[in-house]
């Protein structure tokens, strides 16, 4: 019996090990892993995002100072270049800004309410797309014309137009006090309205495609509720078009956030985006302060930039025929 | 041909309509406006006197009616922040953003399609790399950082260019060129710039995609069959069909280039709509808003039903369908 | 054959496409002669390598595929290792081309009149005026009506039909020695077919223009082809004049195609076909292509890869080497 087993286990481990090198290989060797090992750009796109993202999602932990609490920063060091330069404080690693907060943990702040107005705005994007893409494409008829018309309409209003406007709306409706605490809600509300038609759209196409087959005309004759054809049936087709889309929807969302809060109608200074960070530093261009503005402009291209890259990537991956 | 421009007409003057009761829901949901015209110790009395010869208290397809004749004839209404006339306001600079937006697209189309055909074209690997490169980070880089490090390298270093105005103008009635001068040339330059960068970079993705794609047709297998010269085949044949999406998306684009005007005049502080604009939204400055929507609607489908004519002259096969 | 010239040949071509994976070898050791005003029919399976040989012969062949052995000889000289300059020179002049869809082989924004003058203009030293001369008589010669007038047109405005007659006078606008025909019926309606067929033949055969006839269509074989070449699976496995390949054909593939063919006046239970498909060209089998579908095979069929020999008919590539008439 121990013979057995004895004689046993080492070709059992090197059976087990001869699958575990076969699945390493064969995923190594797959496609997707194929073209990630080729694209070195890629791979730093991807470590460089992801540090970017548990900086900003942990700022509370890796910021040396907590910007917003007034007791934590005082005017005395206010202005004071990176440490690098000669008048460079080591407290300060980015250098302060004109009020003595620290540049470095602003932008890590920065960063992630960025993130968050992103990420929020995009996901919300998506849900109400797919979900008015799927509505659109299976009933069809004067519903679609209708869900495709808006679209239409909307692809041909500009973001930040459409957010200016907005705003502009919200401060007439709002009390003055409120006009902080709103412009979140504004800003994400308006990513969203311009930015689900492009999901809708390519579910639709899908959606359209689909239910045309006949395994769900079947579905439809055996009683399935339309709900559970869409969601079972449909939805798994579009998933990879939609990641697509996402991906590449969250450098926009990032970038539109920014711009909106550089033109003063984003997020208000009290909780600043890197694009209120830009906005403050570049009053202060001209006076010489480049850190302030520097460093969150540079955060900024370079998330956006990384996160392009891997939308790109991931478009190249599952649509091989668009290289 | 007729038939296509009157429906033309017909969609463009529904769009503008529909454009024009948005900003009338906006006129009268948003604030009051008795609040932003009368002085704030009148009395109630007057108030109301106000509000019955405004035409307050009509209908509402009544008020619509009124509103929609009353901008056909140009009356926009009075600015509350500035309390002149909208319309003028607006003539007085609308100039500065046409002119803008002008360059900016004769920039982007010479430069996008410049460099779209070269890397399409291109045998050297390093060159593609870098213009792909440079692509990303057009779209990755927004327009407002573009604009700032413009300004810091043109005007803060080498002090080239100027950082903001539009330098000397020239005037011509209701229109007030830069175009003209030295100073306004170079004064629109940088702005321009940072307007096109998205644009160039959107031509160039484009037009190298569509460059590729009629490169695999088989009418240029085809074209190559027949012994056509490399040179024809390129320049003529691919060209030609890859150059026509190009022309509908700078129709589409117009209304991002207006929008993003907004963003690039308040970095350069050029005095255009872009700036009267986030200056209303920041005082809620209703009319102003209200009148700029419209009249951008117009400009958008004035210049979308002019880009589909010259598609209709450019491509043959659209004629018959 | 004995008597006519020899006007292009290949011998030995081994084509292969570049993969991560390993190279596709989707041609190997293709030989065969084109005559002087002959018509060569190629017909196989779709993926056999028809086409591939017509693209290899034209030079125009895909960045990824690569010729990696054997030459392609045109009127005495090499082409197949010309620089780009040269076959280009090449192109339309001497050997031209004509692909299956009618509807994408034109230029849909250029009218017929610029296709036409633009091509005679490359080869020929006329002026403006005279090509469009020439290219008015040359689309009367293909059978369209008003060509004046319609020559203004753009390729749209003409039917299925009209488009494969103008793609024929654009292959054939400056009396190419050769003309690959891909497919040229293959997307028009079979009412249309014939006529375009024997449009093709009667110029052809005035012009004395060499055709290499591709198809996967035995019937427009027998109905225009001097010769057919059989291709399986990247390599001729038969070759031979019309008559003897339709009457006498000696390959079991052969064999298979034309049982496949529905004839009248023959009283069949069913149309036989060949059981299978033909294998993808990353897991060929071993020896002989066929083997795994063949009825006929024998020792040794899936380890020895048979050549082409010549029998008193036709050159086949069949281990077996008694015909398969006396086998059945």
């Amino acid at each position: 019996m121990n013979d057995l087993i004895a004689t046993q286990e080492p070709s059992l481990k090197r059976r087990w090990g001869a699958k575990m090198t076969d699945i390493v290989s064969s995923v190594w060797d797959s496609d997707i892993v194929y073209s990630l090992r080729n694209s070195k750009v890629t791979i730093v796109s991807f470590i460089v995002m992801a540090v970017i993202l548990i900086l900003g999602l942990g700022a509370d932990l890796f910021a040396p100072t907590n910007p917003f609490d007034p007791t934590s920063f005082s005017l005395f060091d206010s202005e004071i270049p990176p440490v690098w330069t000669d008048s460079g404080d080591s407290r300060f690693i980015l250098g302060t800004d004109i009020q003595g907060r620290d540049v470095y943990s602003l932008l890590l702040y920065g960063v992630r309410i960025s993130l968050m107005v992103g990420f929020v705005s995009v996901l919300l994007s998506l849900v109400l797309g797919v979900v008015l893409g799927l509505i659109s494409g299976y009933f069809g008829g004067k519903v679609d014309a209708l869900i495709m018309r808006i679209a239409d309409a909307m692809l041909s209003f500009p973001t930040i137009m459409f957010a200016l406007l907005v705003s502009g709306v919200a401060r007439g409706i709002f009390p003055k006090e409120m006009h902080g605490d709103i412009s979140v809600y504004v800003i994400i509300f308006s990513i969203t309205a311009t930015g689900w038609m492009q999901y809708a759209r390519t579910v639709r196409g899908a959606a359209l495609l689909e239910s045309g087959k006949e395994y769900v005309q079947a579905a439809r004759v055996m009683g399935s509720s339309s709900a559970r054809i869409m969601f079972k049936h449909i939805l798994p087709n579009t998933i990879s078009p939609v990641l697509v889309i996402g991906t590449l929807h969250i450098a926009l969302a990032v970038l539109t956030e920014a711009t909106l809060s550089f033109l003063g109608v984003g997020m208000p200074p009290n909780q600043p985006s890197l694009g209120t960070l830009i906005n403050e530093g570049n009053q202060y261009l001209f006076s010489g302060q480049w850190w302030v503005v520097l460093f969150p402009a540079m955060v900024l291209v370079v998330l956006a930039l990384c996160v392009n890259l891997v939308g790109d990537w991931i478009r190249d991956v599952l649509n091989p025929k668009l290289r | 041909m007729f038939v296509f421009l009157l429906k033309r007409a017909a969609q463009a003057i529904g769009i503008v309509l529909v454009v024009a009761f948005l900003s009338f829901v906006m006129f009268q949901f948003v604030g009051d406006p008795i609040e932003g015209m009368i002085s704030e110790n009148a009395t109630q009395q007057e108030r109301d006197e106000l509000r019955e010869s405004l035409g307050l208290n009509d209908g509402v397809i009544v008020q619509y009616t009124r509103f929609v004749k009353n901008m056909a004839q140009g009356n926009f209404g009075i600015s509350y922040y500035n309390k002149s006339d909208v319309l003028s306001l607006i003539i007085e600079r609308l100039p500065a953003t046409l002119e803008l937006v002008f360059v900016a697209v004769v920039i982007s189309l010479v430069v996008g399609i410049l460099l779209g055909v070269w890397s399409a074209y291109s045998r050297n690997g390093l060159m593609k790399n870098t213009v792909q490169i440079l692509s990303l980070v057009g779209v990755s880089l927004p327009s407002f950082v573009a604009g700032i490090l413009l300004i810091v390298v043109f005007s803060v270093w080498l002090k080239w260019l100027p950082s903001h105005g539009r330098g000397e103008i020239v005037e011509f009635g209701y229109w007030s060129s830069g175009l003209l001068t030295l100073s306004g040339l170079k004064a629109v330059l940088l702005p321009a710039i940072s307007l096109s960068l998205f644009m160039i970079t959107m031509i160039m993705r484009l037009l190298k995609s569509e460059i590729q794609e009629t490169m695999r047709a088989d009418y240029i297998r085809f074209a190559k069959a027949r012994g056509i010269s490399e040179r024809s085949i390129k320049y003529k044949h691919v060209l030609k069909n890859s150059i026509l999406p190009v022309v509908t998306i700078i129709g589409l684009q117009v209304g991002g280039l207006i929008a993003f005007a907004v963003v690039t005049e308040t970095i350069f502080q050029w005095p255009g709509m872009g700036l009267l604009f986030i200056q209303a939204v920041n005082y809620v400055d209703i009319p102003v808003i209200s009148a700029y929507l419209v009249i951008v609607a117009i400009m958008f489908v004035v210049i979308n039903t002019f880009v589909d004519l010259i598609y209709l002259l450019v491509d043959p096969r659209i004629k018959v369908s | 054959m004995d008597d006519k010239q020899v006007i292009l040949s290949v011998k030995g071509l081994c084509l292969e496409f570049s993969h991560r994976k390993g190279a596709i070898k989707a041609l190997r050791d293709i030989s065969f002669d084109m005559c002087q005003g002959e018509i060569l029919g190629v017909v196989g399976e779709s993926g056999a390598g028809k086409s591939l040989t017509g693209s290899a012969i034209m030079g125009l062949l895909d960045d990824s595929a690569a010729i990696t052995a054997g030459e392609i000889v045109y009127q005495g000289q090499r082409i197949d290792n010309l620089d780009d300059a040269s076959r280009q020179a090449l192109r339309g002049k001497e050997i031209s081309a004509i692909f299956q869809d009618p509807l994408t082989s034109l230029n849909p924004v250029l009218t017929i009149e610029e296709q036409l003058t633009e091509t005679i203009l490359t080869h020929l030293p006329l002026s403006q005026s005279e090509a469009l001369e020439k290219a008015i008589a040359l689309l009367e010669e293909v059978g369209i009506a008003q060509a004046a007038e319609r020559i203004k047109q753009y390729p749209h405005q003409f039917s299925g039909g009209m488009r494969q007659r103008i793609v024929i006078a654009l292959a054939l606008c400056v009396d190419p020695f050769i003309v690959i025909a891909d497919e040229p019926t293959t997307a028009l309606d079979v009412s249309v077919q014939s006529q375009v067929l024997q449009l093709l033949k009667r110029l052809c055969k005035q012009h004395g223009t060499t055709v290499m006839l591709v198809t996967h269509d035995m019937g427009v074989i027998a109905e225009v082809c001097d010769r057919v070449a059989v291709m399986y699976a990247g390599e001729v496995v038969e070759i031979g004049k019309v008559h003897d390949i339709v009457k006498h054909p000696q390959h079991p593939y052969t064999v298979g195609l034309m049982d496949s063919i529905p004839r009248i006046g023959v009283r069949k239970k069913r149309l036989s076909q060949i059981s299978g498909s033909m294998p993808r060209l990353t897991e060929l089998p071993c020896g002989c292509k066929f083997h795994p579908r063949c009825q006929f095979k024998q020792f040794g069929c899936d380890t020895t890869t048979p050549c082409l020999k010549q029998t008193t008919t036709t050159a086949v590539a069949c281990l077996r080497d008694i015909s398969i008439e006396e086998h059945i």
